[in-house]
C-alpha cells in the first residue's frame, strides 16, 4: 500500500505478458512513476540504445498517490529514451486514464522489444493480453479511442493511444489518452509507434487501497482546502486555465515570439483566456466552452473549446467543429505567439490535431517558428514548402503546415523533426530555439533568469515542468525573487526540480505546488505509502532522482557543455519590456548550480554526492 | 425537514471525486467501479453529468423486491439495502427507472445510495456546487434560480425576492 506491488511486463517480440512483483526496495527509494520507472530504465537498458531499437524500453508508470484521494492523483508516465533528443524522456499527463491503470491492479507496465505487426494492449484487471491493430494502423487518436471502446462495449473503459505523428516517426509524437489529454512532450510516442503498439486499453475495478484510511481522508481534505482558497489553484486555474498566463507573461515582456526575435506579442490578447471567453461576432458563441477536471482533481485547469463552424480551418470539416481540449498556455503560445499567429481559432485548430494525431504543440509550433525564421533568412524557400510562403503570421499557411506534419506529407516530413534538425539542414543551427535537442517553453529566460538555467540544466531537454521558478520570479510564491537577478538563481533552481522530481514521481500533478508545499504533501504520502514520509525524505528522493537522470544522460554522451540555451537569449538584447537590454546570463548562474548541486566544475556529480545519495 | 441530493450538471467539472469518496465508503477501498454516485461525461467532456439514486417517494424497486430487502430510513427517507437479505435477484435494477441500482458480483448484491446515514461523502468530497445535500423541497426551485442568477450575472438587481 499505496502500491499495488504489481508490474505489467510486455515482450512485444514475443506477444506475451507477464506479470511480476514491484522492486519494493527501489519503491522506497524512488517513490514511483518518473522516479521508479526511470530506475527501471537505467537497469534494464543501454544508454546509448538507439531510440527506435527494439532494446530502448518504454515504461508506463503510475504512482503511489496515483487512483487515490488525493488531489489531482491522475497523473502517469512515459519514461524512454528519446529520439528527439537522445537523454532520458519522462513525459507526464493526466485524464483518466493512470488512475484507471492503477485500479487494475498495476503500478507500471515496461513493454519490451518490437511487435512485427501493429497490436493493442487490452487490460481488464488482472487479464492482459495484446490483440491485433492492423485495422487501427492508420487511424487518428479519436478514431482509435472511440474504435476501442465501441469494441469492448464499455464506456469506462480508458484508452491511451498514437495518431499518425507516433505511427509515422514524428520525433515529437505524443501519446494521447482520453482524446486529448497528452503525454506530449520528447517524441514518447514515436517510440510506441517503434514498437508498432497501436493503443492500450484499460479497465480497473480492483480499487486503491492505503496505508491509513483516516489519515489518508484528512490530509487529502486539509490539501483540498488549501487549493480551494489559494488564488491560482482555487480560482486563476478553474477560471482561466493555464492561459490565465498569456497577458501577464506578455506585459511582462517574457513571451517569446517569431522564434525568439521579440519578447511581447501584439497579437497576445487576441489568443488569450479572456478572448477564449469573449463571444465571437459571427454566432454570438465564445471559443471556451467549459473546463473540465482530470481524474480526481479539484482544480480543474483543462478547457473545452468549440472552434467557430465557419472558420476557414473546420468549415467542410465537420469532424472539427466539435468539443475538444482546448487552448493551454504552453500550446497558444507555440502555435501562436512563436509563429506570429493571432486567429484565435486557427491555433485552437492547430490544437485540436495536435490532439487528434498526437503531436507536442510546444514543439510543433516552434518548429513551425523557425521555419518562419528560415524562410525570412532566405535560408529556404517556396520552393522547399511546396509553393507556401512561410512567413511570420501567415495564418493560412500556417494550418497547411501544421496539417502537412500531422500527415507527413511534403515540407511537413521536415518539420516532424524538430526545429535542431531543421535548422541544421539549412545552415542555421542558431535558429533552433533548443536545449539538448528540445524546444523550449512559452518564457523568455532573457526577461526570467531563473527559467534560463531552469531550461539549460532540466535533464529531458528545454522544459517548463522541471523547475517553474516562474512562481517565485514571477507569481511572487513562497517569497519574491527578481526575474532579471541571477543572484540566489542556482539554489531556487535546484529546490524546484528536486521538489518536483518528487511530486511528480508521487503520482500527483506539480500545479498543486502552486498552492501546497512539501509540508502539504508528504503526510499524503505517509497516509498512502509503507514507511516514513517526511518532507526531508521527499526532498532527497527528489534529488536522488535528479541526479539518476543526470547519470543516465552523462553515459548517453551529454556534457556540461550541453546545459546552455540558444545563442539567441545569451546574445541578442530583449527589445522591449521590462528585460529591455537584457540577455540572459547563464553564466553567472551555472558554476554555482554545479557548486549547490555537489557536481564537479565540468557538471559530473562527486563521488561523495553520490554517495550521499546512495547512487 | 428530509433532505435530498441535488445534483447539477452545470457546475459539475468531472472530476470523479465523489465517487472516489463513494467507493471508500462502501468497500473501504478508493474505486470509482465499486460507487453507487456515478459522474458520465458527454460532448467532449463539456457536459458532466453526475447520477445516483433519487430516493423516490413510490420506490418501484422495494414494490418489486421479492424478499423486501429495500426498507425506509426513517431518519433520513433513504431507500436502504439489507445485505444480508438481498438474494441477488437484480429484479430492483430493471425495475428502477434511472438505473441507479447496480448488482455488484463480488458481494452477490446489488448496491444503491443509501445517503451514507445522512451525510453524504459525495457531497462532502465534490468541490464545486454540483452535489448539494439540500431540504427536500427546494431541489426543482434552486435549479431555477441559478439559472435566473446566471442570466443577471452582470446587473445590479441580483437580490433574492
Amino acid at each position: 500500500m499505496s502500491w499495488s506491488e504489481k508490474i505489467l511486463r510486455v515482450d512485444l517480440g514475443a506477444g506475451t505478458c507477464t506479470s511480476e512483483p514491484l522492486n519494493m526496495e527501489w519503491a522506497q527509494d524512488y517513490m514511483g512513476q518518473r522516479g521508479l520507472a526511470t530506475k527501471y530504465l537505467v537497469e534494464e537498458t543501454d544508454p546509448n540504445v538507439d531510440p527506435f531499437s527494439p532494446d530502448n524500453k518504454m515504461i508506463i508508470a503510475t504512482g503511489p498517490l496515483t487512483g487515490t484521494i488525493a488531489p489531482t492523483s491522475g497523473r502517469w508516465s512515459v519514461v524512454c529514451k528519446s529520439p528527439l533528443t537522445g537523454a532520458i524522456a519522462c513525459s507526464n499527463s493526466g485524464g483518466f486514464f493512470g488512475g484507471e491503470l492503477k485500479n487494475a491492479g498495476w503500478d507500471m507496465i515496461i513493454f519490451e522489444g518490437k511487435s512485427d505487426t501493429p497490436v493493442y494492449l487490452d487490460i481488464t484487471n488482472d487479464k492482459a493480453e495484446l490483440k491485433d491493430a492492423s485495422d487501427l494502423w492508420g487511424k487518428s487518436v479519436w478514431e482509435t479511442e472511440t474504435t476501442l471502446r465501441e469494441r469492448r462495449g464499455d464506456n469506462d473503459v480508458r484508452v491511451a493511444s498514437i495518431g499518425l505523428a507516433g505511427e509515422n516517426g514524428v520525433l515529437y509524437a505524443a501519446v494521447v489518452n482520453d482524446m486529448d489529454r497528452a503525454a506530449g512532450r520528447s517524441g514518447v510516442g514515436a517510440v510506441m509507434g517503434s514498437k508498432n503498439l497501436k493503443a492500450m486499453v484499460v479497465r480497473g475495478t480492483v480499487g486503491v487501497k492505503v496505508k491509513d484510511p483516516m489519515a489518508m481522508m484528512k490530509t487529502s481534505n486539509t490539501a483540498k482546502e488549501i487549493l480551494a482558497e489559494n488564488a491560482i489553484t482555487g480560482e486563476g486555474l478553474p477560471t482561466h486555465g493555464t492561459q490565465v498566463l498569456m497577458n501577464v507573461i506578455n506585459e511582462l515582456g517574457a513571451l517569446p515570439t517569431r522564434n525568439g526575435h521579440d519578447v511581447q506579442f501584439e497579437g497576445a490578447h487576441d489568443i488569450s483566456a479572456e478572448a477564449m471567453a469573449e463571444p465571437r461576432e459571427s454566432d454570438g458563441e465564445a471559443n471556451l466552452v467549459s473546463n473540465a477536471a482530470c481524474f480526481n482533481c479539484p482544480i480543474s485547469c483543462q478547457r473545452r473549446s468549440k472552434i467557430d463552424p465557419s472558420h476557414f480551418t473546420v468549415k467542410d470539416k465537420p469532424e472539427y467543429q466539435m468539443v475538444s481540449g482546448g487552448l493551454e498556455y504552453e500550446a497558444a503560445w507555440a502555435l501562436g505567439a512563436a509563429c506570429g499567429v493571432k486567429d484565435l481559432d486557427a491555433v485552437t485548430y492547430a490544437n485540436f490535431v495536435c490532439n487528434e494525431q498526437g503531436l507536442d504543440p510546444i514543439t510543433l509550433g516552434s518548429t513551425l517558428g523557425a521555419a518562419m525564421d528560415l524562410y525570412a533568412a532566405g535560408a529556404i524557400t517556396s520552393d522547399d514548402t511546396g509553393g507556401h510562403e512561410l512567413t511570420f503570421g501567415n495564418t493560412e499557411v500556417f494550418v497547411a503546415m501544421v496539417d502537412a506534419t500531422a500527415k507527413g506529407e511534403g515540407f511537413g516530413k521536415e518539420l516532424g523533426q524538430g526545429s535542431k534538425r531543421l535548422c541544421a539542414k539549412y545552415g542555421h543551427p542558431e535558429f533552433s530555439m533548443t536545449v539538448k535537442g528540445q524546444e523550449f517553453p512559452a518564457y523568455d529566460p532573457r526577461a526570467i533568469q531563473g527559467m534560463g538555467l531552469g531550461y539549460a540544466t532540466s535533464n529531458r531537454g528545454a522544459c517548463h515542468l522541471r523547475a517553474y521558478t516562474v512562481s517565485s520570479e514571477v507569481l511572487g510564491i513562497g517569497g519574491k525573487t527578481d526575474p532579471l537577478v541571477t543572484e540566489g538563481k542556482a539554489g531556487l533552481v535546484k529546490a524546484f526540480q528536486d521538489l518536483t522530481a518528487a511530486v511528480d514521481s508521487s503520482g500527483t500533478c506539480v500545479f498543486t505546488t502552486f498552492a501546497l508545499t512539501g509540508d502539504d504533501i508528504a503526510p499524503m504520502i505517509d497516509a498512502a505509502c509503507e514507511g516514513d514520509w517526511g518532507v526531508e525524505r521527499l526532498n532527497e528522493v527528489g534529488e536522488r532522482i535528479w541526479n539518476m537522470e543526470r547519470q543516465y544522460n552523462i553515459a548517453a554522451g551529454f556534457t556540461g557543455a550541453d546545459d546552455t540555451l540558444p545563442e539567441r537569449m545569451l546574445k541578442d538584447i530583449a527589445k522591449t519590456g521590462s528585460a529591455k537590454g537584457s540577455v540572459n546570463r547563464l553564466d553567472e548562474m551555472l558554476p554555482e548550480y554545479y557548486q549547490v548541486r555537489g557536481w564537479d566544475e565540468s557538471g559530473v556529480p562527486t563521488q561523495d554526492t553520490l554517495s550521499r545519495l546512495s547512487l | 425537514m428530509l433532505k435530498a441530493l441535488r445534483m447539477d450538471s452545470d457546475t459539475c467539472t468531472g472530476c470523479h471525486q465523489c465517487e472516489m469518496m463513494c467507493s471508500y465508503g462502501k468497500v473501504g477501498a478508493f474505486n470509482p467501479a465499486k460507487s453507487v454516485m456515478d459522474v458520465s461525461l458527454y460532448n467532449g467532456g463539456a457536459v458532466n453529468i453526475p447520477s445516483t439514486c433519487t430516493q423516490c417517494e413510490e420506490a418501484w424497486c422495494m414494490v418489486v423486491c421479492p424478499v423486501e430487502a429495500i426498507t425506509i430510513n426513517p431518519t433520513t427517507g433513504a431507500k436502504e439495502i439489507s445485505a444480508e437479505v438481498c438474494v441477488g435477484c437484480k429484479v430492483c435494477s430493471i425495475a428502477c427507472p434511472y438505473g441507479a441500482i447496480n448488482y455488484d458480483a463480488d458481494s452477490g448484491v446489488v448496491t444503491k445510495c443509501d445517503l451514507c446515514g445522512g451525510e453524504p461523502m459525495c457531497v462532502e468530497a465534490c468541490p464545486t456546487p454540483a452535489l448539494a445535500f439540500v431540504d427536500k423541497d427546494s431541489t426543482g426551485y434552486d435549479r431555477i434560480w441559478n439559472h435566473v442568477t446566471a442570466d443577471l450575472v452582470d446587473c445590479d438587481s441580483t437580490v433574492r425576492h
